[in-house]
């Protein structure tokens, strides 16, 4: 559900409330259940991280059954990349990367719960878009790309299939309400392959479907796919086509009408590029900030430390918000490596999700 | 009481004038009701109202053009023939008919099992009774959701698949779901048959909308079953001691005695479980079969225009229990007439 409607509803609800308390719970039960708890947003302070602030924690959409990207351990404990800037987020906050709350959110559920602040923050392997960045579409505001995906196909190694094309009239298995569902309307009917989408409201329901053989193919991220495959009971009987049918940034997302909020997002993500681009590691950036502290010539890394400047004063954090976010999660190197990369079960490879120094795409803008 | 509408007030009492309207037993029900209707569309009219003027002044009024937009999505199973190219408006409509589908279907089966059922826990037959009483306790405490789940990944996702499917002349029970033989192109007969390792046959249904009806068709059963039973056992005793003595057998009694009598208390009970029925048929979405919920979620999460498709979901659901609500409204008046 995207924002703006959401907005307009609020409005709606809050006029209507005093003319037609008794009548309105009747009519607008569901509409109400979905917008309940709302963030008045704008104004020059924010009412977000005020809410936030007062509440002591944040609280952080994630997927919850996604290797690599946000999965529940034995202990409950929560991990992953997407995961990683959650607790990033509120390392940034609070100074503890503990203090969050998450929300196991499927795909169709996602933007409702944002929308109706539900969660402060969607860090849920959700991809950037024209029509979800617009106001008069979601309404959300992105933060930079946290990982850089395509679409991919995993089918059974036993079946034999090696393209696209010998997918014709076979059942595919999507999570309904995704990008990734039209993006595979889109290239079937470009090369004029039918087939039969078979659609599920979760990713556990697509993965188990596909599992038990009801579809011969699998489609979503590739990041998603061997992610999942990790998970799977015998993960080498799976091959990922080598098609990649779209552009996939997996992004972090937060409602549009809170753009301080959104801005803290924004700048805590670039934390961690500019981090690993300045070789600040969750090891050495105690040594960082006493050489920051020491050596007054080094003018960048004391901005970028907060050991002078007013960066965090600008964003609404508190002036050190650089050294606890890497001293919790580390850089976007080292939580890539962690979680997805080769120290992970999903050993996938940085590809363009290097540094732009090295050729990738991971670029902070600069922090001045 | 036997009191008719049209019948003559006693004597003395303004003796030979009509019964005046207010009195009427024909016009109250339509008086009352129509007060009430008219209470509930003016206060939905009046939130209505209220909703579109705000989002006016939001500037976010209601908009339906992107009805009129391609979906950009395919649904695997549809009676109307739909492709990506075609209108939002064509998907919701196909996703309708597929909502439709089941619940006629859901209706029909359930209604069967459901009176079989209610009837045979009043069979002399104890293992019969105590089987009955079992399956109604077990099916009606245990959550839909979870019984479709059950039904979908663990009963029809085992069947067999491709060649290794189960296999009788002109019927292919698969994986993917059940064929029979028909007539296909050009009207010529034909048998399920693989194409390409996918069994194809000129009539299908998938195993998504076996799934979904079997679990509508055993969860509600077991509650038209209690209903059928209820209306059998309002029904005194006397008369099955009646029937009995008249030299009736169980079978005879049932149907020319019992039910004639029963079905009075048992219509009211069933409008309510075919309404459940209806609106339970939106849980589609957890076995994957592409009903009109599955649709509306989808189209809302592509066009963001969440009021607007909430609001037609509302609207087409509230319309599909009430058509059933009227089905079921005059079928009662049918079996009422016959009361003395």
């Amino acid at each position: 559900m995207p924002s703006p409607s959401m907005r307009g509803l609020l409005i709606t609800l809050s006029k209507a409330g005093s003319r037609a308390r008794r009548a309105a719970p009747l009519v607008l039960l569901p509409v109400l259940l979905a917008a309940c708890a709302p963030d008045g947003g704008g104004g020059i302070q924010s009412s977000k991280m005020a809410t936030i602030k007062g509440r002591g924690k944040l609280i952080c959409g994630v997927d919850g059954s996604l290797p690599g990207f946000s999965f529940v351990g034995p202990d409950g404990s929560y991990s992953g990349l997407d995961v990683d800037v959650c607790k990033a987020m509120a390392a940034a906050l609070f100074g503890d990367p503990g203090k969050v709350e998450y929300r196991n959110l499927n795909s169709s559920e996602r933007f409702a719960a944002l929308a109706s602040g539900e969660v402060d923050l969607l860090s849920r392997n959700t991809t950037m878009t024209l029509s979800r960045d617009a106001a008069g579409g979601n309404g959300l505001s992105f933060a930079p790309p946290t990982f850089y995906d395509g679409q991919g196909v995993m089918v059974p190694t036993a079946s034999g299939i090696k393209t696209l094309k010998d997918l014709a009239g076979k059942p595919i298995c999507v999570e309904s309400g995704t990008t990734t569902e039209l993006n595979l309307a889109d290239r079937m009917r470009e090369q004029n392959i039918p087939y039969t989408p078979l659609k599920f409201q979760t990713g556990d329901q697509t993965y188990a479907a596909y599992l038990q053989g009801r579809c011969v193919a699998v489609t979503s991220d590739r990041s998603q796919l061997a992610g999942k495959r990790s998970s799977f009971p015998s993960p080498d009987a799976h091959t990922l086509l080598p098609d990649v049918m779209s552009k996939e940034p997996l992004t972090p997302a937060t409602v549009n009408a809170d753009p301080v909020w959104s801005d803290a997002v924004r700048w805590t993500v670039n934390t961690l590029f500019q981090a690993e681009e300045l070789g600040i590691t969750k090891a050495n950036i105690a040594a960082k900030v006493a050489e920051a502290k020491a050596n007054a010539n080094q003018a960048d890394l004391r901005r970028f430390l907060g050991v002078e400047g007013e960066f965090g004063k600008q964003l609404g954090l508190p002036a050190d918000f650089v050294p606890k976010i890497i001293g919790a999660v580390g850089n976007y190197g080292e939580i890539f490596d962690r979680n997805v990369g080769p120290g992970s079960r999903l050993k996938l490879d940085r590809g363009v999700n290097k540094q732009w120094k090295e050729g990738g795409l991971i670029y902070s803008p600069p922090f001045r | 009481m036997g009191v008719t509408p049209s019948s003559v007030p006693p004597s003395g009492l303004g003796a030979g004038l009509p019964v005046p309207w207010w009195r009427n037993r024909r016009v109250i029900p339509w008086v009352v009701q129509g007060a009430v209707g008219l209470t509930v569309l003016v206060v939905v009219a009046f939130l209505l109202g209220n909703l579109v003027r705000n989002l006016t002044a939001a500037g976010l009024l209601l908009s339906w053009s992107w009805l009129n937009q391609p979906a950009g999505f395919d649904i695997a199973e549809t009676v109307l023939p739909f492709q990506a190219s075609d209108p939002y408006w064509r998907g919701l409509l196909a996703g309708l008919v597929n909502t439709v589908r089941v619940v006629i279907a859901g209706l029909l089966g359930s209604t069967l099992l459901g009176s079989l059922l209610g009837m045979a826990s009043f069979s002399g037959n104890a293992l019969l009774r105590t089987l009955t009483r079992l399956y109604v306790e077990v099916v009606r405490n245990i959550p839909l959701l979870l019984q479709l789940v059950f039904w979908y990944f663990v009963v029809f996702l085992s069947l067999p698949n491709g060649t290794a499917a189960i296999q009788l002349p002109g019927v292919v029970l698969a994986k993917s779901g059940l064929y029979l033989a028909g007539f296909g192109e050009g009207l010529r007969w034909m048998g399920p048959h693989l194409v390409n390792g996918v069994w194809q046959a000129p009539l299908r249904w998938s195993v998504e909308f076996g799934a979904l009806l079997t679990g509508l068709i055993a969860y509600s059963s077991a509650f038209i079953a209690e209903v059928v039973r209820g209306g059998i056992a309002a029904v005194p005793k006397g008369q099955w001691e009646a029937a009995s003595s008249l030299g009736l057998s169980w079978l005879q009694t049932l149907r020319q005695v019992v039910l004639p009598q029963a079905l009075r208390v048992i219509v009211p009970g069933l409008n309510t479980q075919y309404i459940s029925l209806a609106k339970n048929s939106s849980l589609a979405v957890a076995v994957g079969f592409t009903d009109l919920y599955s649709v509306s979620e989808t189209t809302l999460n592509q066009t963001g225009r969440a009021v607007e498709v909430v609001l037609l979901l509302l609207g087409t659901y509230l319309a599909l229990d009430l058509f059933i609500s009227l089905l079921m409204n005059g079928l009662n008046r049918l079996v009422q007439i016959r009361e003395r």
